[in-house]
């Protein structure tokens, strides 16, 4: 069958799981006086709608900014008045000042599902057909079984469009710029990444990767001659693209300054509720969060930030190849969640994108750590009621990948690039399948059973040290891969380079 | 083979499972038919069965399927005791819902059982192929993903995946020639959902002609010496065991008058609410057509017309006011006439299994042409058999695609909801899609002349029209079943050009036998 009917058909399948599991409920689904993150979008809509510009980010009698107030960069704010001005166009209840507060009704909800799907279809699935076809290896099979399985991986799916977010924006343009610079456009690619930073401020942890990538190739260039050119291009097309969607703010210092206190609130403590990384798994033995002081925590976690995102990105500086730069995204976004300051379990689809574009070349890993990012995240859709989506596309999504990947099957050294630890695939297979196992048993265990009286938090806890565990084990490993980079290897990433 | 079996069934699993998610909390009217059912099975003795009548959804399917439910109403004691109480009318639960969702997810695994069987019997060009243009793969993902399918059982909840499980094992056990055992699945069929007494005929003078007859003479004529009475015991002992089996309780307790009273209300007027896109649906159309038309030309006088035919929409009991009305038995004739040349030519010349099917397939289709209340689900009878036929020969893949397509389309009425729309239009541009270019390839060209292409694109502009255009133009609230009549009168075009096609083959394929014989 020719491609495009079965890039076609990967697609639809991929927009009917989207709108199935919209369906089932949000975030914050019928719990006043607070709700979720839905009546949050809802809200900023609002906000955005009514008040000027210059009020959007700061306290007011009409902006109350602890109810919900606007902690992304400028570009969430305008897709929140555009997606406004389509909803007063359907229904003004919707985002009347005030009156509109904890609004849910039945075409409301079709309404804001269908502006996820639209920025969905718009954004994040061309950027990963592109992506697939154009910077992928393998037969056009493979391509498209590549296709299929990206778009069915259910963390994504769950929390745009059940939980109800906007990733799909922000990543897609991440994506996009990925593919970008993959495809040696590399002015339109930090343009692309530019903007996805400014839609959601989390693209940091992407962000070291991109600046060590392209200032590795201006050194390559030669920093006396094309590097310098370059390096100038791609400075003033970020400071250009700042700029503009800065603009409204730019007339006054205090705006800025208001801006960016809203979207990096320090004062906030190390963590938040149970989230796989060190320092929650870490306060479990020792409470961390109650002997140091708040600022000793800083300095703890931007120091272990730096040191586990500094090999691998010395790595990519070296040797800017698109196979190092998808690596190194990997590495610096999960360091980053791993050890940085207030991570939100949400943070993890921050790693499992790059980790998608791994799914052609190291199947196993890659399925491993996507399901266990989607596992991490199982209270949070317990608390949303999203606990058969979960099991559904969870499934769905193992499925797929392990058949069509057939990822166990050609699981051989080669493919696992540990280069000298060869021994090891054997036995990666065998745990991978006891670790579904546990998964799965930790999952039914979490709903079917109630928690002893004194440790109400243990399943959550179970699951997100369990988490912690593989995504320790996976980011030593992705960073061996990264930086051992076996000789055979050599020749197939010269192949890659651009 | 196996494990391509795999590749192909569990996505059906999943696509199955996909579509519960969003079905925890939507039911249809079905839902509380079958709800209904199990408490009658359950709570009351089987005398009452077809007495009871606290609910307006009273049982109407044979006793087969009554003892079905009494056997899912044991498990369904676990979930949820309330559902089984007769007086607890739509009574609902997450409970309930998971229940009967899952029922039927589990019962659908005698239709996956039944695509392997078919698969089996499909015939295979010689040649490597890879995995997706192989006839069988595209006959099971035709069979296993169909739109109509999956819209109707998992979204609409009825439990045709199990119905059309056990017709298509049966059809593939006479493609085997396994017929001894073809014979008793139809006739468990026949028993479970009694609308299967449609495709009865090709059963019979099949099993007739060709199974009690063990010979043919060399033209092809019936060898009246070959009869062989031990095979027609056989088949009546079948026929007999099975009935008995069924409504044996009934008839020792003198109810059957009851039971075939509840199994066949005739009450029901010619046509659905929804007219089901076939004959009587055009007629229907110019019968509206002539009349407002005459009462325009001054040739009618309004007063004396039908007040329902003018100011009110798709009801009950259509009266016509131009043309003849049309009663129960006048659609029976028009049925049984419109199945006899079919009937009849796998008696002169049967052709084997493969006959028989296309003409199962033919009867299927003629009874939605002519019958009397056709519900649009019913075109499902004609298309999932037809989807064998399909994969083996390029003429029918091209009746097929018009009349899948039709079909399928004609069965969006049935979800109505703005949250379904997307779900209802991304899955039939899947299934439109695959069929379209996985038979494409397999037959290597082009399969549709531009008329037909042209008509099927018209079919999204009629869906635009009827979904999008209508409901915010000013007619809506003053004539809301315009896009319902639009779209059961387009389809019905499709669905009587594809049977008049598929007929022309039959016949065609009829004279050229002859021809070969002389």
């Amino acid at each position: 069958m020719e491609n495009w009917s079965l890039v076609s058909i990967c697609v639809l399948f991929g927009l009917t799981a989207r709108w199935a599991v919209s369906l089932n409920s949000y975030s914050g689904a019928g719990k006043p006086p607070m709700f979720g993150d839905y009546e949050a979008q809802r809200h900023w809509q609002e906000v955005t709608y009514n008040l000027p510009v210059h009020e959007w980010y700061f306290n007011t009698t009409d902006n109350n900014l602890n109810y919900w107030g606007l902690d992304y960069p400028p570009l969430t704010a305008y897709h929140s008045l555009l997606c406004a001005h389509v909803a007063k166009l359907i229904n003004p209840d919707w985002v009347e000042l005030h009156a509109s507060r904890g609004h849910e009704s039945y075409g409301h909800k079709l309404f804001m599902r269908a502006t996820v799907l639209v920025a969905d279809l718009l954004i994040y699935i061309p950027a990963v057909v592109l992506y697939s076809f154009y910077l992928s290896e393998g037969s056009n099979k493979k391509k498209v079984c590549t296709v299929l399985c990206i778009l069915l991986y259910p963390g994504l799916i769950l929390i745009d469009y059940g939980h109800f977010q906007y990733n799909s924006i922000s990543l897609g343009l991440a994506l996009w710029g990925v593919v970008v610079l993959g495809l040696g456009w590399d002015v339109l690619g930090s343009l692309a990444f530019v903007l996805s930073l400014n839609y959601k401020q989390m693209e940091l942890y992407h962000s070291l990767p991109f600046f060590c990538y392209l200032l590795g190739k201006c050194f390559k260039q030669g920093l006396a001659g094309r590097g310098l050119f370059l390096l100038v291009k791609i400075a003033v097309t970020v400071l250009v693209t700042f700029a503009l969607c800065w603009l409204p703010f730019l007339s006054d210092p205090g705006q800025i300054l208001q801006v960016v206190h809203r979207l990096f609130p320090v004062g906030r403590g190390l963590f938040e509720d149970k989230v796989a990384n060190t320092w929650c798994s870490l306060n479990v033995l020792i409470k961390i969060k109650t002997i140091l002081s708040t600022d000793t925590q800083l300095y703890i976690s931007l120091t272990t930030t730096l040191l586990a995102i500094l090999p691998s990105s010395i790595k990519l500086l070296m040797k800017p190849t698109l196979w190092q730069f998808k690596l190194a995204l990997v590495n610096s976004s999960l360091a980053f969640f791993l050890f940085s300051f207030q991570v939100h379990e949400k943070s993890i689809l921050l790693p499992a994108l790059p980790v998608c574009l791994l799914l052609n070349d190291l199947p196993l890993p890659a399925i491993w750590f996507l399901q266990a990012s989607t596992f991490s995240m199982l209270p949070l859709f317990l608390k949303d009621g999203l606990l058969v989506p979960y099991v559904v596309t969870s499934l769905a999504f193992l499925f797929f990948s392990i058949y069509l990947l057939s990822a166990l099957e050609h699981c051989s050294e080669d493919k696992l690039r540990l280069g000298p630890y060869r021994q090891l695939y054997r036995i990666g297979w065998a745990l991978f399948y006891f670790s579904i196992t546990a998964m799965a048993g930790l999952s039914f265990m979490s709903v079917a059973l109630a928690p002893p009286a004194q440790l109400p938090d243990l399943f959550p806890l179970l699951v997100s040290v369990f988490s912690y565990l593989h995504f320790l084990g996976l980011l030593l490993y992705f960073n061996i891969v990264q930086i051992a980079e076996p000789p055979q290897s050599v020749r197939k990433n010269q192949k890659k380079s651009n | 083979t196996q494990c391509l079996f795999t590749l192909v069934i569990a996505p059906d699993t999943e696509t199955l499972k996909l579509t519960e998610q969003q079905i925890l909390f939507y039911h249809s009217t079905d839902f509380e038919v079958h709800r209904n059912w199990l408490a009658i099975t359950h709570s009351l003795p089987v005398s009452k069965w077809y007495h009871e009548n606290t609910s307006e959804w009273t049982l109407d399917y044979p006793p087969l399927f009554a003892w079905f439910e009494y056997s899912l109403s044991h498990v369904a004691q676990h979930f949820d005791k309330e559902m089984l109480v007769v007086q607890n009318l739509l009574y609902t639960s997450p409970a309930t819902i998971l229940f009967q969702r899952l029922s039927v997810i589990v019962t659908d695994i005698v239709f996956i059982y039944a695509v392997k069987e078919c698969c089996r019997s499909v015939r295979e060009e010689k040649g490597s192929k890879d995995l997706l243009g192989h006839p069988f793969f595209i006959l099971a993902a035709l069979l296993l993903w169909n739109f109509g399918l999956l819209i109707v059982d998992h979204i609409h909840f009825q439990y045709n995946g199990f119905l059309f499980g056990i017709l298509l094992l049966s059809v593939a056990r006479h493609l085997q020639g396994r017929h001894l055992e073809g014979a008793l699945l139809f006739t468990v069929l026949l028993n479970l959902k009694h609308i299967y007494l449609y495709i009865a005929p090709a059963y019979g003078i099949f099993l007739l002609r060709s199974y009690c007859f063990t010979e043919d003479n060399t033209d092809g004529s019936v060898r009246w010496s070959s009869f062989s009475p031990v095979r027609l015991v056989a088949l009546g002992s079948i026929v007999i065991s099975v009935g008995a089996l069924s409504f044996g309780p009934f008839i020792a307790m003198g109810q059957l008058p009851q039971v075939l009273s509840r199994l066949f209300p005739f009450k029901r007027g010619l046509c659905h609410a929804y007219w089901a896109p076939n004959v009587w649906a055009l007629y229907n159309m110019v019968d509206k057509a002539l009349s407002v038309l005459g009462v325009r030309l001054k040739l009618l006088d309004v007063a004396k017309l039908p007040k329902a035919s003018m100011t009110g929409g798709l009801v009950q009991e259509f009266q016509h006011s131009i043309l003849p009305s049309v009663s129960p038995s006048i659609t029976l004739i028009c049925t049984l006439l419109s199945i006899m040349p079919a009937v009849l030519s796998i008696w002169c010349r049967p052709r084997g299994a493969r006959g028989f099917l296309r003409c199962l397939v033919v009867c299927a289709l003629g009874s939605f042409m002519f019958g009397w209340h056709v519900h649009e689900k019913a075109i499902l009878m004609a298309i999932l058999p037809f989807s064998i036929l399909a994969v083996e020969s390029r003429e029918d893949a091209g009746i097929f695609l018009m009349l899948t397509t039709t079909g399928h389309y004609s069965l969006f009425p049935l979800l109505f909801t703005a949250a379904e729309l997307p779900i209802k239009v991304l899955l039939m541009l899947l299934f439109t899609l695959y069929s379209f270019t996985s038979l494409k390839k397999l037959f290597r060209g082009s399969l549709l002349n531009p008329l037909e292409t042209t008509y099927l694109l018209g079919l999204v502009a009629v869906e635009i029209l009827c979904e999008v255009v209508y409901p915010l133009s000013p007619w809506q609230h003053t004539m809301p079943f315009v896009p319902l009549l639009v779209t059961s009168v387009y389809c019905s075009l499709g669905v009587c050009y594809s049977f008049i096609r598929l007929y022309v083959s039959l016949l065609r394929q009829h004279g050229t036998d002859k021809h070969k014989q002389l």
